[in-house]
């Protein structure tokens, strides 16, 4: 039957298209086309510009439908994709949609078929589209003119080059965008231009006719380096989906090899100024002793000054925690042993505590100090010089294994907890530590030392509760 | 200090916010700027308008407004105890650039975070004023996602809930342990409280909704949050399982990981490794499982190797097959969709393609590999008219068949 219809119509007809994206013109001439029983295959479809010599010899004139033809079908998913494919730049898409919309006459839901090689190439026309036109509303940049007509205000122009025929289509977009601007697009297949009120259509334009740049690029050049984390490099997954033919328009893309050159280097003294970058934790309190006297992740250790490592039996049950090293421990390279210490000692026998046979240490390794004429006056370590000093700590805790810790004071308690706590909200109620033991918070005795008076007295009292109940604790412990 | 410009303020505090994985300005409701004084709209898809090389987009401004900070959490670049520059941005300043991006077409809109300068409360007030300048005085109708802190009075974490289209509170952790050991000055109590709450609001908007047309939005894109992944001992399984109940009890939209990443300036209790970027891919992997492809938290978990962690070198979907092997072949031409959702290799585009054709043909191996991206993952897990993998599901070791050739780095060519 086909054979006897190609002998019948045997003439060629050719529709001059006269826009390149009309879908209105194309549909009345597909539908006239159909009615009329013309065979894909009898059809040229020409688009402005397009070769149309080759079929001059055809018939140009439009067959006129019978008065009975049958209406021509077309379901909706047809139609929808047939408007978005018809901006595509492939010459062949009318010819394509015109032999669909043959088909699909005679089988109607032929467009379900995702295996069918036609329904696929539509399919992929639309969706070429459908990301060149996102590809516009993410990748068009305005830059700012600045006008000598005042009354004009502001405007924005942007140059973009589409690789389909979407201008139009999307003007809508821009529109809705930025309703109260005025700004113009201009591409290499037309312009639009919108000054508040309406739209209007503007011929192809070329590039030195959109402005060369803007004051704020420098600024979104500086966000878009500043966002870039160094340290997960995925250039695949950006050249995915955002292609080097953009780059050219976008005033970010020329900082992208720079940054990606400079990503390694970035990343390693991220790292470098970051981690700290401890080896293995030491197995003996002899490595430990040694190690601390080679450390320098804080600015405390490059003081003049000595490590002073913890000392008491390795298996003792109770660790007691003090702040660091002060004048005399450090010329002593032993702890407690200036007049905190000495208070301390007094502290303990009233308590029934045996100092020798609990392990003593401090939260910091090194003792911190300001010079003042000869003396070396005492300063506080810092959070982070805590924080930092916290992997000797543990080290210590990871060997002895004590019961029960009782730092004192809230330099102790942080190097302890990690955070600060307020000594008189937590002292005398154990905090359940990691590893199953028990934290004690106190005051420190050299807290003691600065008070006079009744207020001496008082803490005086405090601290001895504490270490009462610190005392009996360990002996529950230990039975 | 010498004054601070615009342009070292937006370099420090575009840096600070880096960490932060969401991005997206997707969901909400539909606005446009036609009628209005301002400018701005969305269109419920967001749209990426630039991608860094670390190949995460950049759809809005992202940026903190002070990374001055009273907290110390471990993990944050800008804890108290950093040495980092700090830098502080007016609400006006923020707003201004907020603006100028926006109408050359740079962003899709703000995403503003803050460290805690002073308290809590007056952060909060600090970040909502931002809002409200954009959406009150320049009638911006852009995308604006606020971060929120859960220690702040729910009253102001409800104002930035009428400004904003999306708000936010970071799970920070994974576990409550993770929490309490690396973020100090957080609670999770709190956090879960104020994320109750958001959800409350929500609801209670969407309802008025429902009875007055007129009824104030409540962050139309609903709320999400952010976990660090990699920076305390917690499994993928214990992720996982904190992600579903976070879905489950906050009506989340999204889940956001962030592989921990080294930062400057670090605190010494968090690991010295970073984790593999992969593993953060692999968690996304399951969420997408669980949103998408109909798999209970559970499976998910099933698919984790014996130390709760995901796989590396398969996915998640791949993983859980080789497990459950019994499960499979699927027949294209039968099998229900959930089945078909199950083959490693078959996305949710896929399977629809598959449902649609096979109405119209008896799908063959050929017809199979049109519609889908890779046959060769597919195959072992499927039968067709014209093929049945009759001992492929049985080989032992059909995961070294399966699992990607390790690649070598991409190389730049300019």
């Amino acid at each position: 039957m086909t054979a006897l219809q190609h002998v019948r119509l045997g003439t060629y007809y050719v529709v001059n298209l006269p826009e390149a994206d009309d879908f209105d013109f194309w549909r009345d001439r597909a539908r006239a086309l159909v009615q009329c029983d013309v065979p894909p295959d009898r059809i040229a479809w020409v688009e402005p510009g397009g070769s149309g010599d080759l079929f001059s010899h055809g018939e140009r004139r439009m067959p006129v439908p019978p008065m009975d033809a049958r209406p021509v079908r077309a379901n909706r998913r047809f139609v929808s994709l047939a408007k978005n494919a018809i901006l595509h730049s492939d010459p062949e898409r009318f010819a394509l949609l015109y032999r669909l919309l043959w088909r699909l006459q005679s089988n109607p839901r032929m467009m379900e078929d995702k295996a069918d090689l036609d329904v696929r190439r539509v399919e992929e026309l639309d969706k070429n589209v459908r990301r060149d036109s996102h590809k516009m509303h993410a990748f068009v940049r305005f830059r700012l003119v600045e006008s000598e007509d005042e009354e004009a205000g502001e405007h924005y122009v942007a140059w973009f080059e589409p690789e389909h025929h979407i201008l139009r289509a999307n003007a809508g977009f821009f529109m809705r965008r930025f309703s109260n601007m005025r700004w113009s697009i201009l591409t290499p297949r037309g312009s639009l231009h919108w000054d508040g009120e309406t739209m209007a259509e503007g011929p192809p334009a070329e590039r030195h006719d959109a402005p060369g740049g803007d004051p704020m690029e420098d600024l979104w050049r500086t966000y878009y380096a500043s966002i870039f984390n160094p340290a997960r490099l995925k250039i695949g997954a950006m050249l995915k989906e955002m292609p080097k033919k953009y780059w050219k328009n976008m005033p970010e893309a020329s900082l992208i090899p720079d940054l990606i050159a400079g990503a390694q280097g970035r990343e390693a003294s991220m790292v470098e100024k970051g981690a700290l970058e401890f080896e293995e934790r030491p197995d003996t309190l002899a490595a430990i002793d040694k190690a601390i006297h080679a450390c320098r992740k804080c600015p405390i250790g490059a003081l003049d000054n000595t490590a002073v490592m913890g000392e008491g039996p390795q298996d003792a049950a109770l660790m007691i925690v003090g702040e660091q090293p002060g004048d005399n421990e450090d010329l002593a390279g032993r702890p407690f042993v200036g007049p905190a210490g000495q208070l301390l000692d007094v502290h303990l026998e009233k308590a029934g505590i045996d100092r020798r046979a609990a392990y003593l240490t401090n939260a910091v390794k090194h003792f911190k100090y300001v010079q003042r004429g000869k003396r070396r006056l005492h300063q506080n370590p810092g959070a982070k010089e805590i924080d930092t000093c916290r992997w000797w700590i543990e080290s210590e805790r990871a060997i002895v294994q004590p019961k029960l810790v009782l730092a004192m004071g809230a330099s102790a308690a942080r190097g302890l907890l990690g955070k600060t706590v307020s000594i008189s909200k937590v002292r005398g109620t154990p905090i359940p530590l990691e590893d199953g033991s028990e934290l004690w918070v106190t005051a420190h005795p050299s807290y003691l030392l600065r008070l006079e008076g009744p207020a001496r007295e008082e803490q005086a009292r405090l601290f001895d509760a504490d270490l009462a109940a610190v005392k009996a604790r360990l002996a529950e412990l230990a039975g | 200090m010498a004054q601070q410009t615009i342009l070292q303020k937006l370099e420090i505090l575009a840096d600070a916010a880096k960490y932060d994985a969401s991005c997206a300005s997707s969901g909400t409701a539909k606005k446009n700027s036609l009628g209005g004084r301002g400018i701005g709209s969305t269109e419920g898809m967001g749209i990426c308008h630039a991608y860094a090389p670390d190949g995460r987009c950049i759809s809005l401004l992202k940026i903190l407004l002070t990374n001055h900070c009273v907290f110390d959490c471990h993990y944050c670049v800008n804890r108290k105890s950093s040495n980092v520059a700090r830098a502080r941005f007016t609400p006006q300043e923020v707003v201004d650039l907020t603006l100028a991006f926006y109408r050359r077409n740079y962003i899709e809109g703000l995403f503003l975070s803050s460290g805690i300068v002073k308290n809590s409360n007056h952060t909060m007030e600090q970040i909502v004023e931002v809002a409200r300048i954009l959406r009150e005085e320049h009638d911006f109708r852009g995308y604006i996602h606020l971060k929120t802190i859960p220690e702040a009075d729910a009253e102001i974490v409800h104002q930035a809930g009428l400004y904003a289209d999306r708000v936010s509170i970071n799970v920070e952790l994974p576990t409550d342990s993770g929490l309490t050991r690396l973020a100090p000055d957080k609670d999770a109590r709190q956090i879960e409280g104020a994320m109750g709450k958001v959800k409350a609001d929500l609801a209670e908007a969407k309802d008025a909704h429902k009875r007055f047309k007129h009824a104030p939005r409540f962050a139309p894109a609903g709320q999400s949050t952010q976990m660090i992944v990699g920076a305390d001992a917690a499994t993928d399984a214990d992720i996982v399982g904190k992600a579903s109940r976070l879905y489950d009890n906050f009506r989340l939209r999204r889940v956001y990981y962030s592989a921990f990443s080294p930062i400057p300036d670090a605190s010494a209790v968090l690991p010295l490794k970073r984790p593999p970027l992969i593993r953060e891919h692999r968690l996304y992997q399951s969420d997408w499982l669980m949103r998408f492809y109909g798999y209970k938290p559970a499976e998910v978990m099933q698919a984790t190797e014996a130390d709760g962690n995901l796989p590396l070198d398969i996915d998640p979907k791949l993983a859980w097959a080789l497990k459950f092997r019994e499960a499979f072949p699927v027949d294209v031409n039968r099998s229900t969709k959930e089945q078909l959702l199950r083959v490693p290799g078959l996305g949710v585009k896929a399977v629809g393609k598959i449902l649609a054709s096979r109405r119209h043909r008896a799908l063959r191996l050929d017809d199979v590999a049109l519609l889908t991206q890779s046959i060769t993952k597919v195959r072992p897990f499927i039968c067709t008219v014209d093929w049945r993998p009759v001992t492929l599901t049985d080989r032992a070791d059909l995961r070294s068949l399966l699992a990607p050739k390790s690649e070598q780095l991409e190389l730049f060519v300019t």
